[in-house]
């Protein structure tokens, strides 16, 4: 069996198995893997800048809240119909990236960081300042009314888990292909040496941003669908916490793997949620899991995997 | 009450701001100048200087400013020692390296943050100032019988303002003082400047790196114990301080500490004034857009000489 039937088995394999899931998990565990797997395609957004680019942000809660609100508020307040919206959150979504990416793009390294941690506050505050419409940190419930795509009631557990396994899967093979192709490939050269692929000839800034606007656009589509699929959008979606969550994710499962942005998502879903029965604090999880990875597994769980059994897993 | 009185007033509750904020910002600073971490765990050290002066003040029976001296001098040294214990167990294993401290300090963020949160719980609570008395202010007027002066309702500072205001002077003139004109500071400097080097003239790095970022927590704390009588202690404390540190340390200039003086006053002020006349939301959003203007476009700050 070759490299790339074994690639396309272990994803395609996974793509399959959450689709079979829906049959026969437990209502608790099936609401629960429809979120992770809307939470999963914001780590996977987040991966292709971070993982794949080497560029760490900590402002992705600007582009996961612009998609959320450019989806609810156009139905709140604009009367649109779930398609449109939609559309309209993932194109604020790939907006805001732009505009970010353009900005940011001028730093590296730690201002970067800052700088993206400094845009996305910035943005939770405007959430912030126009609670008239927004309402600010108790946020506003998405009617089950406004919440029929062409016909089908996203509130509807089944909908809702095949919407989300929908949004995965598109967003899980956009990132396999993006790292099979050329521009991918020119991403890993870059996150691994900038200055000599700039030497090479490449246009390392073009690479970069439109990494990052692919990265907020996905990203955005997470926000979106997460907002439209649980019926509820609030600013909490826009703090600092949901910059860092993705991080999370991410280098729990494995930067610069395609399949461990789920992994992370999944491992740490659960965590906190078994945690929660435990204390109110359960950040406290998070914190411990961050220290923890930078300690002794930067590479998270799927690059250990790769580190020690399959070298060629993308 | 008049526009003149309103904006004495708001300068005054803006500079007790600005002399906390230039205690935190100095902190962080001198962590960033001579360790080049970027530490996002400062605002919680801030947080547990608050809480652990409440902690101690209710264990000292007596007068309210025995209870707030213990506080002054306990809170910082315990913050101090376990952030130079955190620099020892994590920081130091990552080598420094940029990017993986920042995800461990944010790590360690929500480890006191959440810590607190269990042990301390999510009430405010307040401490007692050790001395409060009211002063009021007079305003002079050139009114229709020439010049006068008299005192307007409501324009007032307590005798312990005026006091946060002079001890934070006072701890910034010792960190100078430290930093120019001692051994330690000399040992600082020659860290910051070239740690290889330093470490080749048997300058003992690591402890240095540990005792910097322990003093830079300390400073952090102190701000946070003087506060803590005006403002309650509270476990989200933190976010503020950091954000408006951040602010400071990179308008002043990364590592540049009378440039982070110069800003602190300037922002604290700022943020006194805007606050008061417009929305507290929209001073922040303000705040935040220029640090990320400033980064992207004059990356050594508005007074530094230094990129990031």
């Amino acid at each position: 069996m070759s490299t790339m039937q074994r690639i396309i088995i272990v994803h395609l394999g996974l793509l399959a198995l959450l689709f079979v899931l829906q049959f026969v998990l437990p209502a608790y565990h099936h609401g629960n893997l429809a979120r992770i797997m809307v939470l999963a395609s914001y780590a996977v957004g987040y991966n292709i800048l971070f993982g794949y680019t080497g560029l760490l942000s900590l402002g992705h809660a600007l582009f996961f809240a612009a998609g959320m609100y450019g989806m609810a508020l156009t139905i709140e307040h604009l009367g649109f119909a779930p398609t449109p919206a939609l559309l309209t959150g993932i194109l604020a979504g790939a907006a805001v990236s732009a505009a970010l990416a353009l900005l940011a793009l001028r730093t590296t390294g730690v201002a970067f960081m800052i700088v993206t941690l400094m845009f996305a506050q910035a943005g939770y505050l405007t959430v912030l300042y126009f609670g008239e419409y927004t309402r600010g940190d108790e946020g506003f419930v998405i009617q089950q009314a406004q919440r029929i795509l062409a016909g089908i009631d996203l509130s509807q557990p089944t909908n809702r888990y095949f919407a989300a396994w929908a949004l995965f899967s598109t967003c899980f093979l956009v990132s396999l292909l993006l790292v099979q192709s050329r521009f991918g490939r020119t991403l890993i050269a870059i996150r691994e040496n900038e200055e000599r692929v700039h030497m090479l000839g490449y246009d390392t800034h073009r690479h970069k941003l439109y990494a990052m606007i692919l990265s907020g656009t996905l990203s955005a589509a997470a926000g979106a669908f997460y907002g439209l699929l649980f019926g509820y959008a609030g600013a909490s979606f826009a703090s600092v916490q949901y910059s860092i969550l993705p991080l999370l994710w991410v280098l729990l499962g494995g930067a610069g793997t395609v399949i461990g942005p789920f992994i992370g998502t999944l491992f740490m879903f659960y965590l906190i949620d078994l945690s929660s029965s435990v204390t109110t604090a359960h950040m406290l999880v998070a914190g411990v899991v961050l220290v923890l990875l930078t300690l002794f597994a930067p590479q998270g769980l799927t690059g250990e995997l790769r580190r020690r059994l399959w070298k060629a897993l993308p | 009450m008049e526009f003149g009185p309103h904006l004495l007033l708001a300068t005054l509750e803006g500079a007790v701001g600005a002399a906390v904020l230039s205690l935190t910002a100095v902190g962080l600073s001198l962590v960033f100048g001579v360790m080049r971490v970027v530490n996002i765990a400062h605002g919680e050290f801030f947080m547990l200087g608050a809480v652990l002066a409440w902690f101690v003040a209710q264990y000292v029976a007596g007068h309210p400013a025995l209870g707030f001296t213990a506080a002054l001098i306990i809170a910082p040294l315990i913050v101090g020692s376990i952030a130079a214990l955190a620099d020892l167990t994590i920081l130091k294993r990552l080598d420094y390296d940029p990017e993986r401290t920042i995800v461990a300090t944010i790590g360690l963020l929500y480890i006191i943050q959440q810590l607190t949160l269990m042990t301390y719980g999510p009430e405010a609570r307040p401490v007692e100032p050790p001395f409060n008395a009211r002063i009021a202010l007079p305003w002079f007027e050139w009114g229709e019988n020439g010049f006068q002066f008299y005192y307007p309702w409501g324009l007032s500072t307590t005798t312990y303002k005026l006091a946060v205001i002079g001890a934070a002077a006072a701890v910034l003139c010792g960190v100078w003082l430290m930093m120019t004109r001692t051994r330690v500071g000399l040992i600082m400097r020659a860290t910051q400047a070239d740690g290889e080097m330093a470490l080749a003239f048997g300058i003992p790095v690591e402890r240095i790196y540990a005792l910097v970022f322990g003093i830079g927590a300390g400073l952090a704390a102190l701000a946070a114990v003087l506060i803590v009588p005006i403002q309650q202690a509270h476990y989200l404390m933190g976010g503020d301080p950091l954000l408006l540190s951040f602010i400071v340390v990179i308008i002043g200039g990364l590592g540049s500490l009378p440039g982070t003086v110069l800003a602190a006053v300037f922002i604290g002020l700022s943020d006194g004034i805007i606050s008061v006349f417009f929305s507290p939301t929209l001073a922040k959003i303000l705040a935040t857009l220029i640090v990320g203007l400033v980064l992207v476009f004059r990356p050594q700050g508005l007074f530094g000489t230094r990129a990031a």
